[in-house]
């Protein structure tokens, strides 16, 4: 059963997706919202592999088994100006996207096995996911006409 | 004769429920002049508030002399309060600006000509228009205090002339909770509920809103309440000891003192005791809500035990006030800064509107919301335009309404600045700071002591890459950093129109010219539209307006059909009479008290004004999520955790500080520190703490005392109020422009603004700054020179009232309030359907197919 595969999957995406949000945080703190909502934002992504620990013990974890490239990789670390904070805006769409479609998964999964707990961990989580890509969308599209378009080099 | 600096509210005039609140008219005339000297007296409203008390103006020898109340007006039954009757007028002969200003070659400001002023600024912007940034390098930050057809005349030149998406006012920093928090309930901007629910009401709640000082007027009516027949119960949630705070506890109602940046906490917890003690009308939530279950999840766990934990309001008091709520036949809210700008200001915002949803509390007399705003027109800046809205509350995500606009304006789609969220104004700032935005068009309003974070925005207003253009009557804080100073004529030296914190509409005649050669605001955005030459798409002349009229008549045409329906009003129909509210049109010709009767909302999709948010992080409903719930007229009850405020008490910073006003003083002080009688009644500031800190901290009453924060320091002698330990508070009035020692912009060594000390932060939704939570230390500089400045007759007493001398006008505050001199005006009708809101959601395709 690879069911233990995709749980440890999701656990590692949450925490490299909640330690990306506390990078994009810290990288541009001069962003006031961006600072204080992705550090909410991460707190977040820390409560859900915080709720998947039981599950993984119930399942057992398998992360070793499954190969590298399947892993989602954080951020290696942020940019600077307008654009650079577009593009790690994107950066974090694309893992957040990466763990709501985990969550589809995982949600599949837990109907085929009847685990009522699962069940309600991942509809919550996932719930919780699809905020942060609210989230995300809404910044981005508020700082993409001036990042673009007026944004010189150094800004 | 009344001393009105000493007695704020003046004579009461006493009636029990469902009767008319009498008639009382407040005058104040300049103590040289008699009454039968005044040449005429001159129809407009007040503008030291939001509560638009409709005032005439006297004026003798081509000069404002006074103000009285006008006893046919529905909003103030002809009383005034202390800033209007001594703050309204006495500013317009003293140190104006008569002149525009330029900078020389040396970068002094220096006298100049308006052919030169405006040709720098338009050269500016059309070598800006010209690079690859386009119009994306200009930015507006106006007014809540300017008239309609300014901001819609400005509305018009940014969206359709320029096409700019950053325009905002610093309404943002006053009211944009309340339009966000009614926006996320409601489908739109609009005031449920009116001033005349006070007659009708059982239970008053004043959520963050100290009214005895900052909406003297509505205080009196609730006060005249409150000594007659059947009292209603007041509610106060703040965490100061203010007038309010004192009447609930003399009411029996009860006062919630809650740690600043815990209200959510609060509502969450008052919410959790309706639905766990069964007050809550079900036959309501179900046939006009969305979102029951939901709501229930997120409050269920606040507990008043868990309450107490975080916001420190004892569990019992927290019961008791849930009671009142849900027990009292009617009930009315208000709403204002101890919400607005704190943490999470639009969720617990919407918290106060979803209390009322829960107990059908909506629509009828009594049973009202106010989610107020703080100046007088900050509701006219949401109307037309001027700030993060488009004109007519359509909503920007909606392409029918942006082509609305554009066939309006007879303008391509694509110039309406709809393809991004309208630029708020904290991130307006933030792109000036990283050079994006290079001009910077600044008009009434003084952002270089109301803003956050005082040092950063000096710095960013000096910056040599922003063009700043600053348009006011006055060399003021923000003016002295400027390129360019357009002298603007103000109240009372101009015609227009605007609209109160309960939708009433308001004539302001021009009394007497301006100084000099000030223009009034529409004459120079008119002036600047001519000289860019802006053009339709056709190739005609975008604007061809030549006076406010002209401008009102074109911004009833952008209301039509809205909820904020204008059609029926005219300049004829408002003279002479009282204010009317809107939607005023066909359906309701004489206006309309209360909305939402028939507890159908404007969310319809194709009528709403916003897809709505989501209040913890702000993230933006998609069109399509928000089709799929069919909310059809349904109001949303939407609910948020609390969660900790980005700031709070630390081991170096141990206090908790929050900002405020005080009833002698208004914003940074422009009109009311020239009035010598509320100049002398509140000199300077102050700091207060409460009794125990002071102790603590080896402070007595006058002790000078510097505040510091993680961003920057104030100073000012310390008033031993009554106020709860841990907090610290200061008045935000008082900046530069009158501080000897200082150069008229920046603290020089002797900070006292009380924004040096605030953070640059902002709710998600709202976008409202957190002007009202930052820690701090608190040291004792020295002994003062006698008492703190700081008022004895509002919430700044002193806790020991022997220790302070109390607070008088004296002779040259002398105002005559006459009671019973006319019958009260009546409200607007109800609509002529009771089933049928004027300019409601009602008429739209998605609706009767619902009712279909």
């Amino acid at each position: 059963m690879h069911l233990a595969t995709y749980l440890g999957l999701q656990h590692v995406a949450s925490q490299t997706l909640a330690e990306s949000f506390r990078q994009v945080a810290q990288g541009h703190a001069a962003e006031p919202d961006v600072f204080t909502d992705c550090h909410h934002l991460a707190r977040m992504c820390d409560e859900h592999a915080a709720r998947l620990v039981p599950l993984t013990e119930r399942y057992g974890e398998q992360q070793d088994d499954e190969p590298e490239r399947l892993h989602a990789d954080g951020l290696t670390g942020v940019r600077s100006g307008g654009v650079g904070l577009l593009r790690d805006l994107q950066d974090l769409y694309v893992l957040a996207s990466f763990v709501d479609i985990t969550w589809t998964v995982l949600g599949q999964a837990a109907k085929g096995v009847r685990d009522r707990d699962l069940i309600a961990v991942v509809d919550s989580c996932e719930s919780d996911t699809q905020r942060q890509l609210l989230w995300l969308n809404t910044r981005i599209k508020q700082a993409a006409p001036q990042a673009l378009i007026a944004s010189g080099s150094t800004t | 004769m009344a001393d009105r600096i000493a007695d704020i509210w003046g004579t009461r005039t006493p009636h029990g429920r469902d009767t008319a609140w009498p008639v009382r008219v407040d005058q104040h005339l300049d103590p040289s002049v008699r009454e039968e000297d005044v040449d005429r007296w001159v129809q407009s409203a007040c503008v030291l508030c939001s509560n638009g008390c409709g005032a005439d103006i006297a004026v003798k020898d081509g000069q404002m002399v006074g103000v009285r109340g006008r006893a046919v007006d529905v909003v103030n039954h002809g009383r005034l309060g202390p800033k209007g009757l001594y703050g309204s007028w006495q500013w317009s002969r003293t140190d104006r600006l008569t002149r525009p200003l330029v900078r020389d070659a040396t970068g002094q400001l220096v006298e100049s000509d308006w052919d030169t002023a405006m040709g720098r600024i338009v050269a500016r912007s059309k070598e800006l228009l010209a690079t690859d940034a386009g119009a994306l390098t200009h930015g507006f930050y106006t007014s809540g205090q300017l008239f309609l057809e300014e901001y819609y005349a400005l509305g018009v030149v940014g969206k359709a002339g320029l096409g700019t998406p950053h325009m905002d006012g610093n309404t943002r920093l006053c009211t944009a909770t309340a339009a966000a928090a009614l926006k996320e309930n409601f489908g739109s901007d609009g005031q449920p509920g009116s001033y005349s629910d006070i007659e009708a009401t059982d239970a008053i709640f004043l959520f963050g809103h100290n009214m005895a000082e900052t909406q003297t007027v509505l205080w009196m009516r609730i006060l005249d309440r409150v000594h007659g027949a059947d009292p209603p119960r007041i509610v106060a949630v703040d965490p100061r000891t203010t007038p309010v705070a004192e009447a609930a506890v003399a009411t029996g109602g009860v006062h919630l003192a809650p740690l600043p940046g815990t209200n959510q906490a609060v509502m969450n917890g008052l919410a959790r005791e309706l639905l766990h003690r069964g007050w809550v009308d079900e036959d309501y939530v179900s046939a006009h809500t969305l979102g029951i279950e939901e709501l229930r999840a997120i409050v269920e766990p606040y507990t008043p035990e868990r309450v107490e934990d975080i916001s420190g309001v004892p569990a019992a008091d927290l019961r008791r006030a849930a009671e009142v709520f849900g027990t009292s036949e009617r009930v009315l809210s208000t709403v204002l800064q101890g919400f607005f700008q704190s943490h999470q200001a639009t969720a617990a915002s919407c918290g106060v509107n979803y209390l009322h949803l829960l107990r059908g509390q909506i629509g009828r007399p009594g049973c009202g919301i106010l989610q107020m705003n703080g100046q007088p027109t900050a509701q006219n800046t949401r109307e037309c335009g001027a700030d993060g809205d488009l004109p007519g509350f359509r909503n920007w995500a909606n392409p029918d309404h942006v082509q609305e606009l554009a066939d309006l304006w007879n303008v391509d789609q694509l110039v309406i600045p709809h393809w991004a969220p309208p630029t708020h104004a904290m991130q307006i700032w933030r792109y000036c700071e990283q050079g994006s935005i290079k001009l910077l068009w600044i008009s009434g309003t003084n952002p270089a002591v109301s803003l956050p974070e005082l040092a950063r925005i000096r710095a960013i207003a000096a910056r040599e890459d922003l063009f700043v253009v600053v348009q006011d009557g006055f060399l003021t804080e923000t003016a002295r950093f400027a390129d360019v100073v357009l002298p603007a004529a103000l109240w009372g030296e101009k015609e227009g129109t605007f609209t109160n914190v309960n939708r009433t509409v308001h004539l302001s005649e021009k009394a007497i010219e301006p100084p000099g050669e000030a223009r009034s605001d529409l004459d120079i955005w008119l002036d600047y539209a001519r000289r860019m030459d802006f053009r339709d798409k056709d190739g005609a002349p975008l604007i061809t307006w030549s006076g406010p009229e002209e401008v009102f008549e074109a911004w009833k045409e952008c209301t039509r059909g809205r909820l904020v329906d204008y059609t029926g009003l005219s300049y004829a129909k408002l003279r002479g009479g009282s204010g009317i509210p809107w939607p005023v049109n066909d359906d309701a010709p004489e206006g309309t008290d209360r909305l939402y009767a028939d507890g159908n909302f404007p969310t319809h999709d194709d009528v709403c004004e916003s897809y709505g948010h989501d209040l913890l992080t702000g993230g933006a409903t998609t069109p399509q999520a928000y089709r799929a719930r069919r909310p059809d007229g349904r109001a949303f009850l939407k609910a948020a955790p609390y969660v900790e405020p980005p700031e709070v008490p630390t081991p170096e910073y141990p206090f908790a500080f929050t900002s405020g006003r005080t009833v002698y003083q208004f914003h940074t002080r422009t009109k009311t520190g020239r009035a010598k009688q509320l100049r002398r009644a509140a000199a300077g500031v102050w700091v207060e703490l409460s009794v125990g800190d002071a102790a603590r901290l080896g402070v007595t009453e006058g002790d000078v005392v510097r505040v510091e924060s993680p961003r920057g320091a104030m100073q000012g002698p310390a008033r031993i109020g009554r106020g709860r330990d841990g907090v610290v508070f200061a008045p935000f009035h008082f900046g530069y422009w009158d501080q000897p020692g200082t150069d008229g912009a920046s603290p020089d060594g002797s900070p006292r603004a009380a924004n040096e000390l605030t953070i640059t932060e902002w709710d998600p939704v709202s976008k409202q700054p957190l002007l009202k939570l930052a820690a701090v230390r608190v040291t004792r500089i020295g002994a003062g020179e006698g008492p703190a400045p700081a008022p004895t007759t509002t919430a700044s007493a002193p806790a020991d009232p022997a220790a302070v001398p109390a607070t008088v006008g004296g002779p040259d505050a002398e105002s005559s309030d006459q009671v019973g001199t006319a019958p009260p005006p009546h409200p607007a009708p109800e609509p002529r359907s009771p089933d049928h809101q004027p300019g409601s959601g009602g008429r739209t395709a998605s609706a009767e197919t619902t009712e279909g």
